[in-house]
């Protein structure tokens, strides 16, 4: 595809750019930056937005296979071109699950034909996601995963999280763990503090997730291999991920906008769309997070995107799925709540996705992929979940107004999204 | 009259509604000592008792008030309904509605169901138990009595003992009674205390107390509170046995003599003789506990009265 990009204000951090000029696209690859008039070739006008390397969502479930009616690989890649996300990271829990390359092969090759976003599959960590044996990573990794994760099921047993960290090693993929003590969490629905008690809810205790981050985090020293923490929710998970990462452990960690937009108060009318796992916590865990990522030790945003048919959200509190889709807020909630430089938001959710994925990079750079994400930061919107192109409703963040908002998407120099105003 | 369509809870209710319902239930309770226990005032109403998990006494309580007020009461068992069919929760109470019921009365082992219903309803909602959150209509009846034999609501030493964690029974109480500026304080095992109790009443914290010790707990007691140990909430161990239970938190005869002379014992029933309270106890002289049900009827007949009459 060929198309010029006119007079946007192009920001790659990694590539220390920052500057106003034009970008010239030729068969999807970005052929020159600078001042350029092409005339037989279409222009997107970027006058007065940010032009930014493609944001990459490293944690969304897709659905597909197996929960179509939530979700499919097109309707969550239309999603993610919405929200200015022209990559995606799959999470394997769908049904099957992706723990076997011929799943990983149809994942990729349905990508290709529907979604207009790119999707990398991760790939389980055990068979079936059961947390009993190892699943064929290596040839998961040549069918094209990015990373391991038996995520929404963490692998308790730590004798088995040393071999997958030992065995990722060797293809150097990240082993990404979603932290939780089964034992701590049992039955669980909600943070454990003072709204669960009043509400009568069972709680799932801070320490489920930071006992298992703390046991990951010695064994990934152990091990020397890459470890993940994926949606991070706690300050002492916090404490523990900036310590190992002072002694130079190859940790990274990511969060999710409701972690940092909400707090467990969001349960007080038993709103089954403030349900998600790990569940929303205290004001001070968010503090704790807003902290963490100026300071460098959050490393990517993604949205843990996680659509639900309304018949397994509309139930009693305790029956509800965990999950909200966040594909198409997660931007704009980051804009409009986070006091972050544009060359920080470009960083965790663009640069150190692909760095945490090892993905061929992409970015403003001759020769690239022209992966490209157009940010309006004056742009004032509100969310209104009934336009979502998701095939899911289950956000709490229906109604909210928002300042900022990626307003154009380029996959492979193709203009797969835009909003202009 | 009360301005609202349902009782969801005592957190969200004024002290001036909680006076109306135990006024009103005053003049009831001269009804159920009637030769013919019956008035017309909610005649043409009817009522609908949901209920999800077993009950005796809250169900038979809100049927003898119901009928007591010539309402028409039907009972639905979670057992004998579309819902051992796997209907939900939801399409039960939409399919209610549509048989233009007036009031629903649920219990239920989910905290919010009775917020879930409401909001799909034009009936009334009346709370008859939710989960581990909250049980309004034992804590009205509760205060009832407290009032009657006690004079008043505020300036008491409440100890409520047991199974606090599971207990929606005692999260209605410390809500209701520190509204009133009592001294409440809870007693249990650390391992069933839930966390962060002591901040669940906002501004009211400072009426609010935690301890381990049975001890510190009856001390000078105006009323003591007995819960039962909810077994069938349990999945994992939160006490050695009933025997080491007993012996920190079973109340005998020995531990109800250093509350105050006038004390007077409670329990929401079912009782576990032997588990939380020693039998010469519970039928003793300091004991209320057939007082409270009795009084059940009359602070039922209230609350449906101010919901529903006209």
């Amino acid at each position: 595809m060929d198309l010029v990009v006119k007079n946007g204000r192009l920001v790659d951090p990694a590539r220390k750019v920052d500057a106003v000029a034009d970008i010239v696209i030729r068969s999807g690859k970005i052929q020159s930056i600078g001042s350029a008039t092409v005339p037989e070739i279409p222009v997107f006008d970027a006058t007065g937005l940010i032009v930014a390397p493609g944001f990459f969502d490293i944690h969304v479930h897709l659905r597909e296979p197996g929960t179509e009616e939530a979700e499919t690989i097109a309707t969550g890649g239309s999603a993610a071109v919405a929200g200015g996300f022209t990559a995606v990271a799959a999470m394997p829990n769908t049904k099957p699950p992706n723990d076997d390359p011929s799943i990983t092969h149809y994942i990729i090759s349905e990508a290709r034909r529907s979604s207009p976003a790119r999707v990398f599959p991760i790939g389980a960590i055990t068979k079936e996601q059961k947390g009993e044996t190892l699943a064929e990573i290596g040839e998961m990794f040549e069918a094209g995963i990015v990373g391991i994760s038996d995520d929404g099921k963490p692998v308790m047993d730590a004798r088995l999280f040393r071999r997958a960290l030992e065995y990722a090693g060797m293809f150097d993929m990240p082993v990404i763990q979603h932290c939780e003590d089964l034992h701590l969490a049992k039955d669980g629905v909600m943070h454990e503090g003072v709204y669960s008690t009043r509400l009568g809810l069972k709680g799932i205790p801070a320490a489920a997730e930071e006992t298992m981050v703390s046991r990951d985090l010695i064994l990934a020293e152990m091990t020397g291999s890459k470890y993940h923490v994926a949606h991070l929710s706690t300050r002492r998970s916090l404490e523990r991920v900036r310590e190992a990462k002072s002694r130079g452990l190859r940790v990274t960690a990511e969060v999710t906008p409701h972690h940092f937009t909400l707090t467990d108060s969001a349960v007080a009318d038993y709103d089954t769309n403030a349900k998600m796992n790990p569940p929303l916590r205290s004001s001070d865990d968010l503090a704790a997070i807003v902290e963490g990522i100026s300071d460098g030790t959050i490393d990517a945003i993604a949205s843990d995107h996680a659509p639900h048919h309304v018949n397994v959200k509309m139930l009693e509190f305790d029956r509800a799925a965990f999950g909200i889709t966040g594909l198409e807020t997660a931007v704009g909630l980051a804009l409009t709540k986070l006091p972050l430089s544009i060359t920080r938001l470009i960083e965790l959710f663009s640069i150190n996705p692909q760095k945490i994925m090892k993905v061929v990079p992409w970015g403003l750079f001759e020769g690239s992929d022209a992966d490209l994400t157009i940010l309006d930061l004056n742009r004032t919107w509100t969310f209104d979940v009934n336009q979502s192109r998701s095939r899911s409703r289950n956000s709490p963040f229906y109604g909210w107004p928002m300042k900022g908002k990626a307003v154009g998407t380029i996959v492979g120099g193709k203009v797969v999204f835009q909003d202009r105003a | 009259m009360l301005k609202r369509k349902d009782l969801l809870g005592i957190q969200d209710i004024s002290r001036e509604e909680i006076l109306e319902i135990l006024d009103t239930a005053e003049s009831f309770q001269e009804v159920s000592t009637r030769p013919i226990k019956k008035v017309p005032t909610l005649r043409g109403k009817t009522i609908i008792n949901l209920f999800f998990e077993a009950s005796t006494r809250t169900r038979t309580s809100f049927e003898i008030a119901g009928k007591r007020l010539s309402a028409d009461v039907v009972n639905i068992s979670a057992s004998t309904s579309s819902i051992s069919k796997g209907e939900t929760l939801i399409d039960t109470a939409r399919t209610l509605d549509a048989m233009a019921a007036d009031c629903v009365v649920i219990r239920h082992s989910a905290s919010g169901a009775p917020h879930t219903l409401s909001r799909l309803t034009h009936a009334s909602i009346i709370n008859g138990g939710d989960g581990a959150h909250e049980h309004p209509t034992q804590a009205l009846l509760d205060a009832y009595i407290i009032r009657k034999r006690k004079g008043r609501l505020n300036d008491l030493k409440v100890a409520i003992i047991g199974d606090i964690a599971h207990s929606r029974v005692a999260r209605s109480n410390v809500h209701l009674l520190t509204k009133f500026g009592t001294q409440v304080w809870l007693c249990s095992a650390p391992t069933l205390m839930p966390p962060g109790v002591e901040k669940i009443v906002c501004d009211r914290s400072e009426f609010l107390h935690v301890t381990h010790s049975m001890d510190q707990a009856v001390k000078q007691a105006d009323v003591v509170m007995m819960l039962r140990v909810q077994f069938e909430r349990m999945s994992e161990s939160f006490f050695p046995s009933v025997r080491e239970y007993f012996r920190y938190y079973g109340l005998t005869r020995e531990r109800a003599e250093r509350a105050k002379p006038d004390v007077i014992i409670m329990h929401p029933g079912p009782i576990n003789r032997g588990v939380e309270i020693a039998t010469d106890v519970a039928d003793g002289p300091y004991s209320v506990i057939l007082d409270q049900v009795s009084a059940g009827v009359a602070v039922r007949m209230a609350i449906l009265f101010l919901l529903l009459g006209s």
